[in-house]
């Protein structure tokens, strides 16, 4: 009987005197991750609190579809409340969306096809040798700073496009959104052929094996059997690609123009949302202007733009991985 | 192609040679020299020991082994007398005329008529539409399953059930009409139903095509197969008639195996 | 198959297969001509950048006669005093028989502006040289420079459309002869911080900024990304609730980083809008601390994944083996689990503290890109970080800044690389295959 209860009272003891301390431990940890929840929390209302203000200045309708932008013509000041009427017309948002759009369209001319066939050659073709070399190449271009990719774009890239358009005797703007475009599927290059490489290498062998089995050679299965197989993980890889591009800064700010022209030739200088947001922050601002106001609202937008592309992109990659799991 | 179909009805001549094969993963010896004559038009059963070597060598006859990088081969492998290592030979034609069928049902993601076309549209064996149509129903007919499916050709080739599965690959590789049949273990995904089923489409084949098999099963073996080859550690032990080795085997390794004292 | 070519249906096939191997090579080169195009962008890229740096990792010296005799120059005051008219005597000696107001000083515009302030500092750590006459290597002016490096463009130009007239040229080319000249490591580039004068900006702030910034956001991300990492592998219950939060970090991890500085910002505003803080007191926007709060939030979810991805690739045995003998969850995870996992979360978190070094667009929301001239000596100081230096510099309109623009960035990849080395040297040395 005794025995009985010095060993429960063993067990009971050691137990009572660990558990404060782990449940002490265990708590900060989920405070730890209750960190990541904190910092979304804070985005989103940050971001809300400060689109709200500015859609009590700007109607939300007019800013999504109006078709002009140009808040340096903005009427601030003391009476700037009684003056909504102006502002609305300067702060139309769409050339910015399509500026923003036809740059991530260039970038992604570069790098969807760039990046998808230096997957397929590296996991498909190439000798190991040559992949141990060529991957870590595309590796670095990940790893350049953006700031970088600027300023290679500012300095070589626009100056030479606008050379060649004119040896052709087209008047290329020295902001062009081709300059800008380019240098961004450059840096977006890696990110594609990666994920583009995961989705190739998740479609099984023995799928590989049924197609060379019967005679196809494998640039066929590989277009007949592996990319069909794959095009789920692969549309989504590019979204994920388009969201990155669409959120880029430092190469649009320092490469693509200010002003917001409503065109679809990439030779003229475009601008997008983040050098907007750049552009009406940066400097000395008045902290509650309708501009300022305005770069939140553009923050927001842009956002819930990659947020939702992300989004959907993780759910496809992740139905897709359980199918051939 | 068609020279070869209608070379001979006499079902001893050697489809297949094989002399002094070896197969070497990296430096590792999988293969250690295998002769081997596979009749015409009979069904070849490799059986022995998991890790022998059986579906390594059964690789080696279509050149499957030239998809794995570190994988060497040595020896000469004969298909109607033609050396199919020679540099002349293209890999793509041989595989037209040996075909596959795995282990574990592979269908591609694509609707059942394209799994069967897959083969006749990347050789360009169909003139036409109509054409195509036929050469799938054919294969599929030949293949056991066509009054299965015939209602839903256009429906994914992975909805199917596992047997269903796996004839579909059966019909997928005649619909480019080879004139050998790989199969490496093409029932051990399968219950005991399919099994019959595939093994009773077996033996229909065997009129039209020269059948290699790889199976554990020394029933399936004894049931489908003319001529057995035993393998053990990359050798063949020994090779002959299915009866002859099933009633009277000479080797003390074979009778250990069929027994069940190896394996 | 052996004679299937004599036929003309062997025939047709021959030629189908022949077409067949054609775009099969064709394809293959496609992918080789993609890889090598992303190759060939890498080489451009790094050309083009060393190609601007190299000219200004060095800069070219004059020797001109110092005279120190002047009894105002005392040792006291030698670090305090006025060396201007000195440097202008010297330059006069140097070049001798120039006259009139303009030429005079066209040719004081010969050395750099800076030049007192360095021989200020020469001669206060050199005090024995007061009351004599010194022979000194001065920096020479930004276009000098540049026209001795032959970046000034055409010098054949028409002279109003240059900034060097003939007759700087003249002097120049005559110094050069006379030997006074002399190419010398731009330690001033290396040793200074940000300037209007090209010649006399240097890099040294910004890496002592960015240093600083990057210190900040090492001890706030990794703690608490480790934490929540080892929360969600070992401790988190399978419930919506740690489905939120991984479906949250994942988001947060594609978030573009310019979000993060509006997050910055929006926190910066609403405290002066709520009246946590003032504007321009206490805290300020362009401090290391800022920007290492920021930077810390943008980079806590790359390390929150590399660490969970580490945690999660120790094998179970270990865990069961310590609760085997009764150690509890807790310290299993922390003796057994995370020293395991150690190396995987290190290199995560030096590649994640990559990813901060070279961001940029958030610390511009913020303010970091104030014109900051002093290297910052603490956390709370005002201070800038090298892109966003680089950002500015490519903004001036200088060719000399242009140099100095390639050469922070030629300074950052340095650093990059070089964390980068030791991430992948940690992967190879502890990677363990379980
Ligand atoms: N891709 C490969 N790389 C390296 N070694 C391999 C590879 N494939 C097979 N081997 C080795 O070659 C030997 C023969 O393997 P093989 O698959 O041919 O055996 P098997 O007789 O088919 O076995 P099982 O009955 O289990 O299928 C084995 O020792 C195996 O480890
Ligand atoms: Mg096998």
């Amino acid at each position: 009987m005794s025995e009985v209860s010095e060993k429960t009272n063993r067990l009971v003891g050691r137990n009572s005197a660990r558990r404060p301390l782990e449940l002490a431990i265990k708590a900060l940890l989920f405070a730890c991750a209750g960190v990541a929840i904190l910092t979304t929390i804070g985005i989103v209302f940050s971001l809300i609190f400060e689109t709200l203000r500015f859609f009590g200045r700007v109607h939300f309708l007019d800013f999504l579809f109006g078709l002009h932008w140009s808040p340096q013509s903005a009427f601030e000041g003391a009476g700037s409340t009684g003056s909504d009427v102006d502002n609305s017309i300067v702060f139309g948002a769409i050339p910015l969306f399509a500026g923003t759009l036809l740059i991530t369209l260039v970038a992604m001319c570069v790098a969807a096809p760039i990046g998808l066939m230096s997957a397929i050659y590296l996991s498909d073709y190439a000798h190991p040798k040559f992949r141990k070399v060529a991957k870590p190449i595309l590796e670095i271009l990940a790893g350049v700073p953006t700031v970088v990719y600027g300023f290679f774009a500012a300095l070589t890239v626009a100056p030479a496009i606008r050379g060649f358009g004119e040896n052709l005797g087209l008047t290329v703007s020295s902001e062009s959104a081709l300059a800008a475009g380019l240098v961004m599927g450059i840096m977006i290059i890696p990110f594609v052929s990666s994920l583009s490489d995961d989705v190739i290498n998740a479609v099984p062998q023995s799928l590989r094996d049924g197609s060379a089995g019967m005679g196809a050679t494998k640039s066929e299965t590989i277009r007949k059997v592996v990319l069909p197989a794959a095009l789920p993980g692969i549309v989504s890889a590019m979204m994920l690609a388009i969201s990155r591009a669409v959120g880029e800064t430092m190469i649009v700010v320092m490469a693509a123009g200010l002003a917001a022209n409503l065109t679809i030739n990439p030779l003229e200088a475009v601008t997008t949302v983040t050098v907007q947001i750049v552009t009406l922050l940066v400097g000395d601002q008045e902290f509650d202007s309708a501009k300022t106001l305005a770069a939140f609202a553009l923050g927001l937008t842009l956002f819930f733009i990659t947020l939702t592309l992300n989004f959907i992109a993780l759910r496809v990659v992740n139905k897709y991985r359980e199918q051939y799991d | 192609m068609s020279a070869t179909k209608t070379q001979s009805n006499d079902t001893n001549t050697a489809k297949i040679a094989c002399s002094d094969v070896h197969v070497f993963y990296a430096d590792k010896e999988a293969i250690k020299g295998v002769d081997l004559n596979i009749k015409e038009k009979q069904v070849t059963a490799l059986i022995g020991p998991s890790g022998c070597g059986k579906s390594t060598f059964l690789r080696c006859i279509n050149r499957m082994n030239d998809t794995i990088d570190i994988c060497r081969v040595t020896g000469n492998i004969q298909l109607d007398g033609q050396d199919i290592y020679a540099p002349e030979v293209n890999v793509v034609d041989l595989r037209a005329d040996v075909g596959m069928v795995f282990q574990k049902p592979n269908p591609f993601p694509k609707s059942i008529f394209e799994n069967v076309a897959y083969g006749p549209r990347i050789h360009g064996l169909a003139s036409s539409k109509a054409d195509m149509a036929n050469i799938v129903e054919q294969s599929l007919i030949r293949a056991g399953l066509w009054e299965e499916v015939k209602d839903r050709l256009d429906q994914p080739g992975t909805g199917l059930s596992g047997g269903q599965q796996q004839r579909l690959c059966i019909a997928r590789a005649i619909a480019v009409s080879p004139s050998v049949i790989l199969m490496d273990e093409p029932c051990s995904a399968l219950d005991p139903i399919a099994t019959s089923i595939v093994e009773e489409l077996i033996d229909e084949l065997r009129q039209n095509y020269t059948i290699v098999i790889v199976t554990h099963s020394m029933q399936q073996a004894a049931r489908v197969s003319q001529e057995t080859a035993f393998f053990h550690l990359g050798e063949i032990v020994e090779t002959g008639a299915t009866e002859e080795i099933f009633t009277n085997p000479k080797d003390p390794r074979t009778e250990s195996y069929i027994t069940g004292r190896i394996g | 198959m052996t004679d299937m070519s004599n036929t003309p249906e062997g025939a047709a096939r021959k030629k189908r297969t022949a077409k067949r191997y054609a775009a099969e090579k064709r394809f293959e080169y496609i992918g080789l001509a993609a890889v090598l195009s992303a190759a060939l962008f890498l080489v451009i890229l790094l050309w083009t950048i060393v190609g601007n740096a190299l000219p200004a990792l060095t800069y070219n010296y004059v020797k001109i006669p110092i005279d120190l005799t002047t009894e105002k120059l005392t040792a006291e005051n030698a670090g305090s005093f006025d060396y201007r008219k000195i440097v202008r005597n010297g330059i006069y000696e140097a070049v001798p028989g120039v006259k009139g107001r303009k030429d005079r000083k066209k040719l004081r515009g010969l050395v750099s502006s800076g030049a007192a302030v360095e021989l200020r500092s020469e001669v206060s750590e050199n005090p024995q040289w007061i009351g004599t006459k010194q022979d000194i290597y001065l920096p020479l002016s930004d276009t000098a420079d540049l026209y001795l490096k032959n970046l000034m463009g055409d010098i054949t130009r028409p002279e109003a459309e240059r900034k060097f007239s003939d007759i700087e040229i003249k002097w120049t080319d005559q110094l050069k002869e006379q030997g006074k000249i002399e190419s010398r490591f731009n330690s001033i580039f290396f040793t200074h911080g940000a300037s209007r004068e090209p010649e006399m900006a240097g890099i040294w702030g910004a890496v002592v900024g960015s240093f600083l910034t990057l210190l900040v956001t090492l001890v706030l991300s990794v703690p608490v990304g480790v934490g929540a990492a080892i929360y969600l592998e070992e401790f988190a219950p399978k419930n919506k609730l740690t489905g939120f939060i991984e479906i949250n970090i994942n988001n947060l991890a594609a978030v573009p980083s310019i979000v993060f500085g509006l997050l910055g910002l929006g926190f910066f505003l609403n405290g002066v809008y709520l009246g946590w803080f003032t504007l321009g007191g206490g805290f300020p926007r362009s401090a290391a601390i800022t920007g290492g709060i920021v930077l810390a939030l943008m980079t806590l979810p790359t390390v929150i994944i590399a660490s969970r991805a580490a945690i999660k690739s120790v094998p179970p045995s270990i865990r069961e083996a310590a609760l085997g003998i009764g150690a509890s969850k807790v310290q299993a995870t922390f003796h057994h689990v995370l020293p395991l996992a150690m190396p995987g979360i290190l290199t995560g978190t030096i590649i994640g503290m990559a990813g901060a070094l070279g961001e940029t667009a958030p610390l511009l929301l913020i303010g970091m890109v104030a014109f900051i001239v002093d290297i910052p000596g603490g956390f709370t100081e005002p201070a800038t970080v090298l892109p966003v230096q680089i950002f500015m510099w490519a903004d001036f309109p200088e060719i000399g800044f242009q140099q100095k623009t390639a050469a922070a960035i030629l300074i950052l990849l340095c650093f990059l690389i070089a964390m980068n080395a030791i991430a992948v040297w940690l992967r190879n040395k502890f990677e363990r295959r379980w």
